[in-house]
């Protein structure tokens, strides 16, 4: 039981920044927006959060630091892809690379001191019971992906907004023709999925492992891309894989520790199998979706293609 | 000045300069309220640009519009919306992925709760007897309906000028006449419109004014059902219109191209299975197949070019030699050569020269590649042959093809085909989107081709031109063909219920016709 209330706790911890990334990618995405760059931002959030925490000494002025870092550096994205109509998949790789080396150059200051950590949500009593923890243990981080989940949801189906949004990601010149504008939406979202990629790294930096260290999010923002595509483009969905994705790297980091005795396949299995796992699920779950027609694949038909309006 | 003589659009010298190219050179005319006026030109006579200016997509260079006597600038489409000026695009702007509702909320710049939005859209339908699902996903609708979609989305806005572009070229004649029946109902409640084609007995039978480009300036405005169709043709395009010329007499040749039990399933969920399909076409003889987009014409193209192998080697003979499990470049050695419909990366590529794009159908029956290399002389100087005997406007063989107008690349893909000489050519919508000039021209071809003794095959949705063009014609609805129809004597009503997928018996597709209202 304990074993089970420890993995429950684990897994859902490593399964929020990929959540909250993943969403602010599924965000980018619907726009028409490819940013691989999602493993730089999260970097950049990751320091930025640190460092304003450590400075300020208040973690949630931390968490805003690190929305804004990410969204300012997706803006730079979307001035190079946007305004200059650069390669989307070339860009985000730079921004990738840029992102990791901005992170350690702020970083190198930070090495080594620790930051003050979020008070508990609800009640001590709720949060620290040994059973009542699995709910109300978390951080409040976990608590606001969760919503966000509802939130993107509800946006993109629901709201004027969202479905502006996804027309702009589904035929850019129609909406450009409607009169929408298609460049001051995508800039929005990419923004906002710096701001979500931003936060999710962050928490690394602040909630996992309460200190700085290089390229600390692992690649955690390779397996937010991946989580997009593996949910269909749909915020729900987006959920359920996170966690899927999450059981996959708590088996990863078990089979690294030698963990996992209860399951004796798992020493047979190397670690490596487990970190390619969601990729490999992601290659699966694409072949069985598109086996259907591009629209039940429910993939903006935009994607990666720069906006290029007949003058 | 008195409001009710006022005209409801008035341009006056707009002008509109492109890099190169002086797209409208002082063009000026009046739209009047309640007014059916159309705008005559061919591609690239500055149409579109005009339209544009009045939507409020571009901005003009020089020039004034005038709305209901006042004059302004129209900054973007959403201030032209709320002028109450609306348009239905030639090419629908619409989000395959989305349904027809959010289709619509997506035009409306009011903010309406969805239901709302639904009990009006059902009262503007109702009203002018448009039927249309508003939760089916548009990827599932029929062209005809698509166009319903954007003309519900116009008519939602109570449009005072209502922009139609190119409106019929996807319609079944009996389409045609229920949506004119629409466009009447209209300008008789006062809303004027601008009626955008190039096809002259429409505009005849529909329209009160008639306003003619050409090279970006205003040629005539005239009184349709006062001009014949051959006199605004020829100011259209501004030299006396060269009519087809058929040989007097001609003696078909031998069966060329035979098409027997020919099937083939649907490709993904939407696609059209060819089912059955049958027919024969003789040395000289021009096939047309009818139809309305979407009931299986592209895969009958892929079918016959190879692009798609059928089952059964005998369902597709070529002089004779069954063909129908060779692929498409063993059947161009046999002698078939196709032209698809889409010019932009299926018959050319775009980003290649012109001289590159010959070698892409003519290297094996021209030699052009030797031990693996390209013979790029051979390549170039049969790309050069072709612009000279097709009179393709392009800088050279060096040209790329996406720089070409798309008359004049349509004409270079025709001629690329048509001068390699093939026993059978097979051609899809050979004038989509091209100018009345070129389009001539590549009717020419095609007679002439025939008249050498080829068989052809044209499959377009224009039942004109494949009336004036071919011999024989067959209609293919849902995938099937129906049996050919001699097209001297042919039934015009009957053709236009075979494409509607009425074959004799009662109608068996009600869910997609544009109904009358009975109401009015």
């Amino acid at each position: 039981m304990d074993f089970l209330i420890a993995a429950i706790i684990t897994i859902v911890g490593i399964s929020t920044p990929i959540l909250l990334a993943g969403l602010g990618e599924l965000v980018v995405e619907k726009s028409g927006v490819l940013n691989l760059g999602v493993e730089g931002m999260m970097l950049v959030g990751a320091i930025a959060g640190f460092a304003a925490t450590v400075l300020t000494g208040n973690p949630w002025l931390g968490v805003i630091g690190a929305a804004i870092a990410g969204a300012l550096a997706a803006s730079l994205f979307g001035f190079f892809v946007l305004t200059l109509n650069s390669n989307q998949v070339a860009t985000g790789l730079a921004l990738t690379i840029f992102g990791t080396g901005l992170s350690s150059l702020i970083g190198l200051s930070f090495v080594g001191r620790i930051v003050p950590q979020f008070g508990s949500v609800f009640p001590p009593e709720l949060a620290r019971d040994p059973l009542l923890k699995v709910v109300f243990g978390y951080s409040p981080v976990v608590y606001f992906a969760l919503i966000m989940v509802f939130a993107v949801g509800w946006f993109l189906k629901s709201t004027r907004a969202g479905l502006i949004l996804r027309a702009v990601g589904e035929n850019d010149l129609s909406a450009h023709s409607i009169g929408y504008s298609v460049i001051g939406v995508r800039y929005a979202a990419v923004a906002f999925g710096g701001a979500m990629a931003g936060i999710g790294g962050a928490y690394f930096s602040m909630v996992i492992t309460p200190m700085w260290a290089e390229r600390m999010t692992a690649g955690r923002g390779w397996i937010a891309l991946a989580l997009v595509v593996f949910a269909g483009w749909r915020a729900g969905r987006l959920l359920v894989g996170a966690i899927f994705f999450g059981v996959l790297m708590w088996m990863e980091l078990n089979a690294k520790a030698g963990g996992l005795s209860f399951l004796s396949f798992a020493q047979y299995i190397p670690s490596q199998f487990w970190a390619a796992m969601p990729y490999l699920m992601t290659v699966v779950v694409l072949t069985l979706i598109s086996m259907r027609d591009r629209v039940g694949l429910n993939a903006p038909a935009c994607l990666g293609k720069p906006f290029l309006p007949a003058t | 000045m008195d409001s009710s003589i006022a005209p409801r659009l008035q341009l006056t010298g707009i002008t509109k300069r492109f890099p190169g190219v002086l797209a409208n050179d002082s063009v000026s005319f009046a739209v009047l309220p309640g007014e059916i006026h159309a705008l005559l030109g061919e591609n690239g006579a500055g149409k579109s640009t005009l339209v544009k200016m009045i939507y409020g997509i571009m901005q003009p260079d020089a020039g004034e519009i005038r709305w209901n006597g006042q004059a302004l600038t129209i900054g973007n489409p959403k201030a032209a919306r709320k002028l109450g000026i609306g348009m239905v695009f030639q090419h629908f702007s619409l989000f395959e992925a989305m349904t027809v509702l959010e289709n619509i909320a997506l035009g409306m710049d009011a903010k309406i709760h969805a239901r709302d939005l639904e009990a009006r859209i059902r009262e503007v339908m109702e009203q002018y007897g448009l039927k249309l699902d508003p939760h089916r996903t548009v990827s599932t609708l029929s062209v005809g309906e698509r166009q319903r979609i954007e003309i519900v989305r116009a008519l939602l806005l109570n449009p005072k000028l209502l922009i139609m572009d190119e409106p019929t070229s996807v319609l079944t004649p009996q389409e045609v006449e229920q949506l004119f029946v629409v466009l009447r109902q209209l300008a008789s409640e006062g809303c004027s419109i601008l009626y955008i084609s190039h096809k002259l007995h429409e505009i005849k039978a529909l329209c009160d004014t008639a306003t003619i480009l050409r090279g970006g300036k205003l040629v005539d405005t005239c009184d349709p059902k006062v001009e014949t169709s051959r006199s605004m043709a020829e100011k259209m395009i501004g030299a006396g219109l060269k009519e087809i010329t058929k040989p007097a007499s001609r003696s078909l040749g031998p069966e060329k191209l035979v098409v027997s039990r020919l099937s083939i399933p649907g490709a993904g969920p939407f696609g059209i299975a060819l089912k059955d399909i049958n027919f024969t076409v003789r040395g000289g003889e021009i096939f047309g197949v009818a139809g309305v987009a979407g009931n299986g014409q592209n895969a009958l193209l892929l079918a016959l070019s190879g692009e798609v192998l059928s089952g059964d080697a005998e369902a597709i003979s070529i002089d004779g030699a069954p063909v129908g499990q060779l692929q498409a470049k063993s059947r161009r050695l046999k002698g078939l050569a196709s032209v698809p419909e889409e010019r932009n990366g299926h018959a050319a590529v775009p980003e290649f020269s012109l001289a590159d794009n010959t070698i892409l159908t003519a290297r094996d029956r021209l030699g052009m590649v030797s031990a693996g290399l390209i013979k790029a002389g051979a390549a170039k100087t049969y790309a050069g042959e072709v612009i000279t005997a097709f009179a393709v406007k392009a800088l050279g063989p060096g040209a790329m093809a996406g720089s070409l107008s798309g008359g004049n690349l349509q004409k270079y893909i025709m001629g690329r085909e048509i001068l390699q000489k093939p026993a059978v050519l097979v051609v899809s919508q050979p004038t989509w989107g091209v100018d009345a000039g070129a389009a001539a021209a590549i009717h020419q071809a095609i007679v002439d081709l025939a008249a050498a003794g080829s068989a052809v095959v044209v499959i377009s949705q224009d039942l004109d031109e494949l009336l004036s063009l071919c011999d024989t014609l067959a209609v293919i609805n849902e995938g099937r063909l129906s049996r050919p129809i001699e097209v001297a004597g042919a039934d015009i009503e009957e053709i236009g219920l075979l494409m509607g997928g009425i074959h004799g018996e009662a109608p068996t597709t009600p869910t997609a016709e544009l109904e009358l209202a009975d109401a009015h």
